[in-house]
């Protein structure tokens, strides 16, 4: 496929004539990929998720999905799109398998068809031995699978997963990360999620937007990102109290150096070439490394870098979110 | 892949999955639907036989003035005689039937309809709150069935509702009229449909856009009442006041109620029951378009 599997333009949604959620936004989505929008709470992940599944309109800009128009060919797109959302949606009063039957039933997939597939994604999700139980029954991670039943029963070429694993343990969130691995290898699925977790993002997604105010401040490979920093950070500390760091400057491939608390900090492309020539540098000079210890740069590096905050300051103005986020639901009454 | 080749492509699918749903949610919850069964029976022993509006004329429920010379016990018998035949006349000449309860029982098929129906605003309300519309609308599902899904779920409730009250009505004493048949009673249910299907589609419309379940609580307490009462549901309209009598004439209710009078208690006026379901039927048809219509605009934002 020559075209994006999905494509915005200046995509834009503004709540109640000044509320801005989406702001402009820009990027494209390979086939075959798992693309994460990542932000805090309220940057406008789920605004834009609910565009491109055609249950929002766009105040501006477009989009298309697998080259149908959200806007103008919304019923094509609902037909090849699989949606899991952040809310459990299942029906608490049906059993799993009722309620995936009832999704299968709202794209119109014959009844013999359904069934088999239900089963089958029931298999999936591990879930077959609950069918018959109602949903309300079900635990946190449970009601999240049957979710993914239900958002996989019409075989759709792109999933869209809005906050995946919130609220979930770690072991079931390591799990649904499985699922979600599974279908992209297994079924050539592409994947659109939004997630407010670094190490998610990190672990799942081969390209990662940052989105902050409705803003994509930077898109790329999660590795691409990390580097995008200046590579990995050495930090070192000798054993002479003197001010070593015009001598690590010099060093090849130092970017960047800080002191701090009498340990430096430094930033290298490729600190495990960089680390031992910085030592070799410092030797000459007489000095003696007594520490050093050598990171890559995680997400929350980049997110801080981009954003001007760290994930946690972010998650910390959750008040100021749902302050907003009553807006937004207000905002159409 | 072309999986999706061998789906539904009719404009009405999922309109079966998203009515059954709903009903599951009554049919399968033991409490709701004995609760279900019971409201209208309270309702109609409670007020069908406490109102006793026939029993207000006959001789002994009111004290005759003191005559002079005292009645003999012949022409007390006479007297008896006489408020029979004027109880019955009265009865005839004001709720064209000898029975109040049978009237009363009648009205009670509206009063489900509307009471039933109005829910179905609030159930458009939860799905929006627990995530389920918005799922639903992401899926290839018309905008329309969903809401056409609730207009006739609670339609088929009030359906299911109006067949045991007759049955229950009958059991307390329903007097039939000269002319009724069995064949009637679908033409209840018929005329229970249309108006479940207005009222319904009326609830929604006006509950559409909102995302707090105490709209369509206030909504539905507002208008509930008056409708059913501005109405002939429980009494004739010719003994309201003019002004009563113009809200009644414009009210769905009362073609509903009388057409159901036609059919099972009355001497049937072919002419009116004609009107009765023609006035249903506009209004139905007028309401639903606009619900319809509404659901285009509203669901998404």
């Amino acid at each position: 496929m020559s075209e994006a599997t999905i494509k915005a333009e200046g995509l834009t949604k503004i709540f109640n004539k000044h509320l801005v959620a989406v702001d402009h936004v820009n990027f494209e989505v390979k086939a075959g990929e798992i693309f994460g929008f990542l932000g805090p709470n309220g940057a406008g992940k789920t605004t834009t998720i609910n565009m491109l599944i055609t249950i929002l309109k766009p105040t501006e800009g477009k989009a298309s999905v697998l080259g149908f128009d959200i806007a103008k060919q919304n019923y094509n797109v609902r037909n090849v799109i699989g949606v899991v959302p952040q809310e459990y949606t299942a029906d608490e009063d049906l059993t799993g398998l009722e309620n995936v039957l009832l999704c299968a039933d709202l794209y119109g997939i014959p009844r013999s068809v359904a069934k088999e597939r239900a089963m089958d994604l029931l298999k999936l999700v591990e879930l077959t031995d609950f069918k018959d139980k109602k949903v309300q029954t079900f635990s946190g991670g449970m009601r999240r699978r049957i979710e993914l039943a239900c958002g996989l029963i019409n075989r759709p070429k792109v999933l869209f997963l809005d906050e995946p694993t919130l609220g979930l343990d770690v072991q079931t969130r390591t799990a649904t990360w499985n699922y979600i691995r599974k279908l992209k290898k297994e079924y050539g699925m592409t994947l659109f999620m939004t997630t407010h977790y670094l190490e998610e993002a990190d672990a799942l997604c081969d390209r990662v937007a940052i989105i902050d105010h409705g803003k994509i401040v930077v898109v790329g490979t999660p590795e691409e990102l990390k580097h995008g920093l200046g590579g990995d950070v050495v930090t070192l500390s000798i054993k002479e109290d003197f001010d070593v760091s015009e001598i690590i400057k010099k060093v090849e491939h130092v970017k960047d150096v800080k002191k701090e608390d009498g340990s430096y900090r430094i930033k290298a492309e490729e600190g495990e070439i960089t680390a031992p020539l910085i030592i070799e540098a410092l030797r000459k000079k007489g000095y003696t490394v007594s520490k050093l210890s050598l990171t890559e740069p995680t997400l929350n590096e980049v997110y801080l870098e981009y954003t001007g905050k760290s994930m946690r300051d972010a998650e910390e103005s959750r008040e100021a979110f749902a302050a907003q986020r009553m807006a937004m639901r207000r905002a159409h009454q | 892949m072309s999986e999706t080749n061998g789906n539904s492509k009719s404009k009405l699918h999922g309109l079966w999955a998203l009515t059954n749903r709903e009903l599951k949610k009554w049919y399968k919850a033991p409490v709701i639907f004995m609760l279900s069964i019971i409201q209208p029976i309270l309702w109609m022993g409670l007020l069908g036989k406490a109102m006793n509006i026939g029993a207000i004329f006959t001789g002994t429920s009111f004290p005759l003035p003191q005559l002079n010379p005292p009645l003999t016990p012949q022409q007390l018998q006479q007297l008896g005689g006489y408020f029979a035949g004027l109880q019955s006349s009265i009865m005839q000449g004001a709720f064209s039937t000898t029975d109040y309860f049978s009237f009363m029982a009648v009205g009670m098929i509206s009063f489900t309809a509307l009471f039933t129906t109005m829910f179905s605003g609030m159930s458009v309300v939860w799905d929006r709150r627990l995530g389920f519309l918005n799922k639903a609308l992401s899926t290839p599902v018309s905008r329309a069935v969903i809401i056409f899904s609730k207009v006739l779920s609670a339609s088929l409730r009030s359906m299911f509702q109006a067949g045991l009250i007759i049955v229950v009505a009958v059991a307390f004493g329903l007097q039939f009229g000269a002319n009724f048949s069995p064949l009637n009673i679908l033409g209840v249910f018929a005329i229970m449909f249309l108006i479940c299907v207005g009222l319904s589609s009326l609830f929604i419309a006006i509950t559409i856009r909102s995302t707090r379940i105490e709209t369509p609580m206030a909504v539905v307490n507002l208008i509930n009442l008056p409708l059913m009462f501005a109405s002939n549901a429980f009494f004739p309209t010719k003994f309201m006041p003019d002004w009563l009598q113009t809200i009644a004439k414009f009210n769905p209710l009362t073609y509903t109620t009388d057409a159901v009078r036609q059919l099972l208690i009355f001497n049937t006026d072919w002419a009116q029951l004609a009107l009765d379901f023609t006035y249903v039927g506009i209004f139905a048809a007028v309401v639903a378009t606009i619900g319809i219509v509404l659901s285009w605009r509203f669901l998404s934002k």
